[in-house]
């Protein structure tokens, strides 16, 4: 006879994919990494600090609302240091370290952790973090150091500030004192993060192979700024120029890639993701153009985020096998007749 | 090119322990246990008394039901006990058990079939008598689908797509048994009076198309088509929308399509009946998974206690963790080994690990993969959301009922959510609701 006494009795199915949340967050840090590496090499070390005290604070702040509020622990499962990570990203890299530390504590507690956690929040914690810190903190949030400066590794320091692309794109013109090759390596003033427009695609590269994204939001966000771009061009550079510029600078490709692409705050089904990346695209052009800041990615997400619920209720697909109503009632019809 | 539909999912298909394996025939237990329910329908009441002498194919059972099979006695012997039995839906079952008396004296009533003397309802009721159902595991009585489908289906399926991960015996079929698959194709396109029988199999199969390919008939009433492997590229509804690009509409029968489609060891079955008379008594069963010593391909008899099969299989390597009757995307999870084959069992898997690993605190991410992976393009998470505390209008609007179950979303899920389970809760739910109206 047979030893039965091991046998557990569960519901099909019997087997699981190797995937795992933790796995998707690992993956998503795997695939900021290139962008960290050129933010050390553009900013110097400064900017690993800055990264390490926003993951630091985020990992620290989810355990400290599990431990307060008795909720099981939910750090093992990485998404605060994506969300760290992310927040750090969207900073200057002169920001100090207390303001890092409230950036991560209004987006980890108020924008994920009240709301239920991971899965729950409606909006993008990080870009949710970074648009109070903008609000809070506006001259902080808009001193861009001039690359390839020496920085002290804390604290605040006299830094020789410089114009962002984004800054003269927003007067019509196109950048003057950087060219686009210093664009794409990031050899320019901006966010820590998202100066190297070539290292967040490779990340973004990496994503896709993973599939931990799809083409989808990304493609329809960027192809529609670059639509638009393209259509209402100013500057007299040419409209293609005018539009590599508008797509590479700022947090576009950040946003397109790493935040638009955030799975709770985006759309579940495919042609949802395809309306919100249209939308955020839209609203980041418009932002751009009429709005008083120069930088409309962050604020397009975060409204896109609130329209989810809506977008997904026009986006459902449409189940196999449907039958229109009137047909069906049609069918009926001659079913009873014959 | 090969055929398929939008969703579903790779896992690993794990057939290389057995997809090698020779069909081996198991000798005959001393004891056949036969359920009187192996199908969907009535089940049978037994028309033999302990003590009679049965021979080998002599109808034990049977229904006046409309949706119901036969059942035949498997050996030839002595009834030595009518009595429930365990069986593998967990709950017990009037049995029949029959001593064999090693003669294997078949029933002289058993003939070859002529089909061209036949009218169609002869041929229909015939494959009634044989007690032939789907073989592919629905266990749906083969008949009722011809006799409901005829007139109405243009197309007509064998479904050679084999999805389910570990189970390889309609492979082996098709590999070992090529002239009986088609010769099904041929005598269902004679039935349902159609040009052309569509043969669907997966790519991974593709060592059987050389074998089939041989014996596919000149004038084209059997064709092959390929599938692209991925599961649930067996499901009834998918095939045909693979092959002919038609959706069963939602809530309807496939005849609804026009379509019928026919598991391969059911066509075999359906050629066996024609060529010899002989009714379902047998049948090929994979044994394998990581707790089974050799994994085999086994011909049995209908009836065969499941020890039996992990016998010739050299028992298992360690205590199991899990069994399964059937594939592990769909199967039935079993307690007990005293269980016999019926016609609708595929596979019999056995883990040394229980793979299903549910999370502690479970939270969906929305990554929006179960919603990718679904056959039916439902949206398996707001399901499982609604299935306990939701209204029943919104599992409704979700459309809760139009899931087949597959447990693609299940199986893809990152955050380990019981997606099925809840998915079933809000199923009964929405059938307790429509039955109260």
């Amino acid at each position: 006879m047979y030893d039965l006494s091991q046998l557990k009795v569960s519901n099909s199915p019997h087997i699981r994919s190797e995937d795992s949340t933790r796995q998707i967050m690992l993956d998503v840090i795997i695939g900021l990494l290139p962008a960290l590496a050129l933010a050390i090499f553009v900013f110097g070390p400064r900017a690993l600090v800055v990264v390490c005290i926003s993951v630091i604070g985020c990992v620290f702040f989810e355990w400290l609302y599990n431990r307060l509020m008795k909720k099981p622990l939910s750090i093992d499962n990485l998404s605060a240091v994506v969300t760290g990570m992310l927040l750090a990203y969207a900073l200057p890299v002169t920001a100090p370290w207390w303001m890092i530390l409230i950036g991560d504590f209004f987006a980890i507690v108020f924008v994920k952790c009240l709301f239920g956690g991971i899965g729950k929040n409606f909006m993008n914690p990080a870009l949710g973090g970074r648009a109070f810190l903008v609000a809070s903190y506006p001259t902080l949030m808009t001193t861009w150091a001039k690359a390839r400066t020496t920085l002290p590794l804390f604290g605040s320091s006299d830094v020789v500030t410089s114009a962002t692309a984004l800054s003269s794109l927003k007067n019509g013109k196109i950048p003057s004192d950087i060219s686009i090759l210093d664009a794409l390596l990031g050899m320019e003033g901006g966010c820590l993060g998202e100066v190297s427009a070539l290292a967040l695609i490779v990340g973004g590269l990496w994503l896709l192979y993973r599939r931990v994204i799809s083409l989808r939001i990304p493609a329809s966000f960027i192809g529609t700024v670059a639509l638009l771009t393209l259509i209402f061009h100013k500057g007299d550079a040419g409209a293609v120029q005018w539009m590599v510029w508008q797509l590479l600078s700022g947090s576009l490709l950040l946003g397109a890639i790493f935040m638009a692409t955030d799975y709770t705050s985006s759309p579940v089904t495919n042609r949802g993701q395809i309306i919100y990346g249209i939308g955020c695209g839209v609203l980041t052009v418009m932002i751009r153009y009429f709005g008083s800041y120069p930088e409309g990615v962050t604020y397009a997400i975060l409204i896109m985020n609130c329209c989810v619920f809506l977008i997904e209720k026009i986006s459902q697909p449409v189940k196999f096998g449907y039958v229109k109503p009137a047909t069906a009632a049609k069918d009926k019809k001659e079913a009873s007749k014959s | 090119m090969a055929h398929t539909f939008k969703g579903g999912i790779h896992p690993d298909d794990k057939k290389r322990a057995t997809s090698g394996k020779a069909i081996e025939l198991l000798p005959a237990p001393a004891q056949v246990v036969l359920p009187m329910s192996m199908h969907i329908g009535k089940p049978c009441e037994p028309i033999v008394q302990v003590g009679d002498h049965v021979y080998l194919g002599q109808k034990i059972a049977d229904s006046q039901a409309p949706v119901s099979s036969p059942i035949h006695a498997s050996v030839s012997g002595t009834v030595v006990k009518i009595e429930p039995r365990p069986y593998s839906f967990g709950t017990e079952i009037m049995s029949v058990v029959i001593e064999n008396d090693f003669r294997d004296e078949p029933d002289p009533s058993i003939h070859p079939l002529d089909i061209d003397a036949m009218t169609t309802e002869e041929i229909v009721v015939a494959i009634r008598e044989a007690g032939i159902v789907g073989h592919g595991g629905a266990t749906f009585p083969t008949s009722v689908k011809i006799s409901s489908g005829l007139g109405k289906v243009d197309k007509v399926i064998i479904n050679g797509s084999e999805c389910e991960p570990y189970v390889t015996s309609d492979h082996r079929i098709m590999l070992e048994y090529p002239w009986e698959v088609v010769g099904g194709g041929k005598l269902l396109a004679k039935i349902f009076n159609v040009p052309e029988v569509m043969l669907g199999v997966e790519m991974n199969k593709q060592d059987a198309f050389p074998k089939l390919r041989e014996y596919l008939p000149e004038d084209g009433t059997v064709k092959l088509y390929p599938l692209v492997t991925k599961y649930p590229q067996g499901s009834e509804k998918h095939i045909i929308k693979a092959l002919t690009g038609r959706e069963v509409p939602s809530g309807k029968l496939p005849a609804d399509a026009g379509a019928a489609v026919f598991n391969t060891d059911t066509a075999a079955a359906i050629y066996r009946l024609f060529t010899t008379g002989m009714p379902v008594i047998r049948r090929i069963v994979t044994v394998s998974g990581s707790a089974v010593s050799n994994p085999k391909n086994l011909e049995c008899r209908i009836g065969t206690l499941m020890e039996n099969l992990i016998d010739a299989c050299g028992g298992f390597i360690e205590p199991p963790k899990k069994l399964i009757m059937g594939g592990p995307m769909m199967g039935m999870p079993q307690y007990r080994l005293d269980i016999p084959v019926m016609k609708g069992t595929n596979g019999f898997l056995a883990f040394c690990k229980d793979e299903c690993v549910t999370a502690e605190h479970p939270a969906c991410i929305r990554c929006g993969k179960c919603v990718g992976s679904c056959p039916m393009n439902l949206l398996p998470t707001y399901i499982y959301q609604c299935s306990e505390k939701g209204e029943i209008a919104d599992l409704e609007y979700y459309n809760a009922l139009d899931c087949i179950q597959c447990g693609a979303c299940t199986y893809v899920c990152p955050a380990k959510l019981p997606l099925m389970q809840g998915i079933l809760v809000a199923k009964q739910r929405v059938m307790d609701a429509r039955r109260k109206k």
